[in-house]
């Protein structure tokens, strides 16, 4: 059977202007990794924001770090590593040929502790420091030395993990809606890519927290 | 160009996990001992090996050369350049002789270290 | 053939433009050729409103102290002008028009690599262009298209934050864009294309959307930082809070910068197009012309704190960016050189797209000659700020950009509707526009240099003359630019059909009826020959 004529729960897995699957398959594949390119760049603003200002006020930066709680922040890594784990084992299930109950199992249980890493961030760190009085714009109440400059450490906190919090909701919609499509039967051994292709997302997103996790929760000894 | 049908074993995706873990713990546990200037640069050598880790064996960049590992490795290469060249102005700015009267202002950006 | 005759096979034969009909087989389509021409139709409406501000701007300036305006409102008016020009015209320009329909058609493929992603960046660039027409209908904004901080965080009027929104959701029409063409380039080539039988315009759209791909998305996040900070009061970039007003200008200049590549590098790779189509030449030098995009998409991103000589930016850094600015320059001289050695001896013909291509080497390299006195740090702070560097860029971005746009346009309207359009009038507006621009903007550099400062709507008496000539060019310009649009139109309707390839040149996208079918050839093309395989004549002989 010709490779346009194939289809996975109802619908063709070659699309037509692809001249043959290989060319498609490789075509998502590089288009999400350039699409993680623009990601780099994006969050990269922030980084240089970041890293010129805690350079200039490492003091209000290091004492802006001390106020947030680094158990949350590890216990967060750990979830996202856990989950990019299961992301890949879930990818893998698929391209093996695995009942799709495996695949699924492991797609909703990436979904699962991306949903942890959000309420674990929402709840016991930000509603948290929004009592505490750390949130600049909204309810700032902090009065130690050079407060503008832990203010400025704070809005770069919220911002960088806010935007990661934003994609990794994103990240949590696309494995629900995958888990759905594979217990629909759209993949198999042969048409996985919507999978890798999400796969490399979610990864992306990890990569992000590896980075962030040091550059806001530890910075300074804590001794 | 032929698809990469690579299957990677999972006893590869387990170590890239234990090793992530450790390392993770890694960082934390070193960041409660006061090395001065080494945490920073502890922590974002553990960092940039973690995300190593992630992009070559859970992203499959070991297994896809070419292609794959140009456009990543340009990211990094961009990210840098906007880092490194903004913070060339930042960092320099001092280097300059400026007149006594404006010292006052000089002050506010005066970190304490 | 009499017209009614040629409208008859034309309409006979089903084409991407006959093949459905009606509203939604337009606003839901994922042919790139349609959606090449609904950003067309866009990219035009948003040029004649961006048109009309300069048109205020320079009735403004006939008085040394014209009261046209409210120093207020000459302030939105070039600020809106700068927006609109930069984000919702020449950025999409050559990119989503030419080489949305273009691409896959040069390089033998049947569509993009993600058609749907396509017809969404078309509706990201229509939210983002309503933003900005709430702007302009509310009140405009008067940071300038350049947003400097802390005047557009904390103290300015207007609608920024609406302003700001629109070029943030404009954005990403670019970035996906840029997306699609990497990928279909890199994967959808036909068989036998290799990358050094592709068109000098594949390559320079290539070199382009790496720039789309990696400046566009810092934009996106300074303009978010500068709205966080006016939203939220913090001081990101206020230095009363600690923070760096220059920060905001590295960060929007690393876009910046590079955007301006991405204005000129399509028109560069237009430019070789029509230089080796006229003097049916193969390009002299082509590996270098490839390569030559390339550097200038790298170059580009090392050079943008030559906009900030005065900003307080240290010295050294200055240095360092002077340095890379006068390197910059090297890959497009190496352009300039190859197109010339094209043209020489070749088989030259100077139809309307000829003229604008020569215009185009002629604007580009006075613009890019001004850009070294910019480059350099001591000449730099005499004329930063001044109308020297408005016409400057000018030079490059309509003097260049939009002149190639034009010339390209001409050139392949006979494969996007199928029709001629009269050529001698083409001529003529190709050489009003001409003339029109110089007489605009030349007196600008005197002006600068002179030390008229720029964005002020007044000026010392003893500007006056300079300042009516550049009104009286830039009427003469208008109407220039007014005459294809009425020709371009009619010859939709009234003008010969045109045949697959009524240049006689070569290329795939020659290959195919005009206008093509929606799958843009009937079989998938093999490649056996060179680019631009023009035969080699004896020195002397006539032009085929």
């Amino acid at each position: 059977m010709s490779e346009a004529a194939i289809k996975q729960a109802g619908r063709p897995i070659l699309e037509e202007h692809f001249a043959d699957l290989p060319a498609q398959e490789e075509a998502r594949k590089l288009g999400m990794w350039v699409f993680l390119v623009t990601e780099v760049l994006f969050f990269g603003g922030l980084f240089t924001g970041y890293t010129i200002y805690r350079e200039l006020y490492f003091y209000g930066f290091e004492q802006g770090s001390h106020l947030i709680e680094v158990k949350w922040g590890a216990i967060n890594t750990l979830v996202l590593i856990v989950s990019s784990f299961t992301m890949a084992v879930a990818i893998r299930t698929a391209q093996v040929g695995k009942r799709s109950f495996v695949t699924i199992s492991l797609l909703l249980t990436t979904a699962l502790l991306g949903v942890l890493f959000l309420f674990i961030k929402l709840y016991f760190e930000w509603f948290h420091d929004y009592k505490e009085g750390l949130f600049p714009g909204v309810h700032w109440d902090y009065h130690g030395p050079f407060a503008a400059h832990v203010q400025l450490f704070f809005v770069f906190y919220y911002f960088m993990t806010g935007l990661h919090a934003i994609h990794v909701i994103i990240g949590v919609g696309l494995m629900f809606a995958l888990a759905y499509l594979t217990w629909r039967g759209r993949f198999s051994p042969r048409y996985y890519s919507p999978l890798e292709v999400a796969g490399l997302y979610w990864h992306f997103v990890d990569i992000v927290w590896i980075f962030l996790f040091p550059l806001l929760y530890l910075i300074g000894g804590r001794s | 160009m032929k698809a990469d049908a690579h299957i990677v074993p999972v006893k590869i995706y387990l170590g890239t996990f234990v090793a992530l873990v450790v390392l993770a713990l890694a960082t934390t546990g070193i960041a409660y001992l006061n090395l001065g200037i080494w945490n920073t640069v502890i922590a974002l050598v553990i960092a940039v090996t973690k995300a190593l880790l992630v992009i070559l064996f859970f992203m499959h960049a070991y297994y896809n050369k070419g292609l794959t590992r140009v456009v990543f490795s340009v990211a990094i290469i961009w990210l840098t350049i906007l880092i490194v060249l903004s913070s060339t102005d930042v960092f320099t700015r001092s280097w300059t002789p400026v007149p006594r009267s404006w010292a006052p202002d000089i002050a506010l950006h005066q970190s304490h270290k | 053939m009499s017209v009614a005759v040629a409208e008859l096979a034309t309409r006979s034969r089903v084409h991407y433009l006959n093949e459905s009909y009606g509203i939604k087989s337009w606003l839901l389509t994922t042919d790139h050729k349609r959606i090449g021409l609904l950003y067309l139709v866009s990219i035009t409406f948003m040029f004649f409103i961006a048109a009309v501000a300069a048109l205020l701007i320079r009735i403004q300036l006939l008085e040394p102290n014209g009261a046209i305006v409210q120093p207020e409102t000459y302030n939105r008016l070039f600020s809106i002008h700068g927006i609109i020009m930069v984000w919702f015209f020449l950025i999409p320009s050559i990119p989503a028009v030419l080489g949305n329909f273009l691409i896959p058609m040069m390089i033998g493929a049947r569509d993009v690599a993600f058609p749907k992603l396509n017809l969404l960046s078309w509706y990201i660039y229509i939210i983002g262009a309503f933003f900005e027409l709430y702007v302009v209908i509310y009140g405009g904004v008067d940071t300038g298209w350049t947003f400097y901080t802390p005047y557009s965080s904390t103290y300015a009027n207007g609608h920024v934050f609406a302003a700001a929104a629109g070029i943030f959701i404009v954005g990403f029409s670019s970035i996906i864009t840029g997306l699609n063409f990497i990928v279909t380039i890199h994967k959808m080539r036909a068989p036998g294309m290799t990358w050094f039988r592709l068109p000098l315009f594949i390559w320079a759209m290539y070199a382009t959307s790496i720039i789309l791909v990696l400046a566009t998305p810092d934009l996106a996040m300074t303009l978010g930082l500068m709205a966080a900070e006016r939203f939220l009061g913090v001081g990101i970039f206020n230095p009363a809070l600690g923070g760096d007003p220059v920060l905001f200008q590295h960060l929007f200049w690393f876009y910046s910068h590079p955007a301006v590549y991405i204005m000129v590098l399509p028109a560069m790779g237009v430019v070789t197009e029509l230089i080796a189509a006229y003097s049916r030449h193969r390009v002299y030098g082509y590996g270098f012309v490839a390569f030559s995009s390339f550097g200038i998409a790298l170059l580009g991103f090392l050079v943008w704190g030559h906009h900030m000589f005065v900003s307080g930016q240290s010295v050294y850094a200055g240095m360092i960016f002077s340095a890379l600015s006068f390197l910059v320059a090297i890959p497009s001289g190496i352009k300039v050189f190859n197109w010339t050695a094209t043209l020489y001896k070749g088989s030259n013909s100077y139809d309307a797209p000829m003229l604008y291509a020569l215009g185009f080497i002629g604007l580009f390299v006075i613009g890019g000659l001004t850009g070294l006195f910019l480059a350099s740090l001591s000449t730099d702070v005499q004329v930063h700020d001044t109308y020297f560097v408005i016409a400057h860029f000018h030079y490059i971005m309509v003097g260049g950009a939009v002149t190639a746009y034009m010339g390209g346009l001409h050139y392949w309207w006979p494969k996007i509707t199928g029709r001629l359009y009269p050529d001698k009038w083409a001529r003529l507006a190709a050489l009003i526009i001409f003339v029109g621009f110089n007489v605009t903007f030349f007196p600008q550099y005197v002006l600068g240099y002179m030390g008229m400062p720029r964005r002020y709507p007044i000026y010392p008496p003893q500007f006056q003359w300079l300042n009516v000539a550049s009104s009286a060019g830039a009427t003469i310009l208008g109407i220039g630019y007014l005459i294809p649009f009425v020709y371009l139109i009619w010859s939709m309707r009234y003008g010969p059909e045109a045949g697959p390839n009524p240049w006689h040149v070569k290329g795939l996208e020659w290959q195919t009826p005009s206008p093509p079918p929606r799958e843009n050839f009937e079989e998938t093309p093999i490649v056996t020959e060179e680019a631009y395989a023009y035969p080699t004549r004896p020195r002397g002989s006539a032009r085929v």
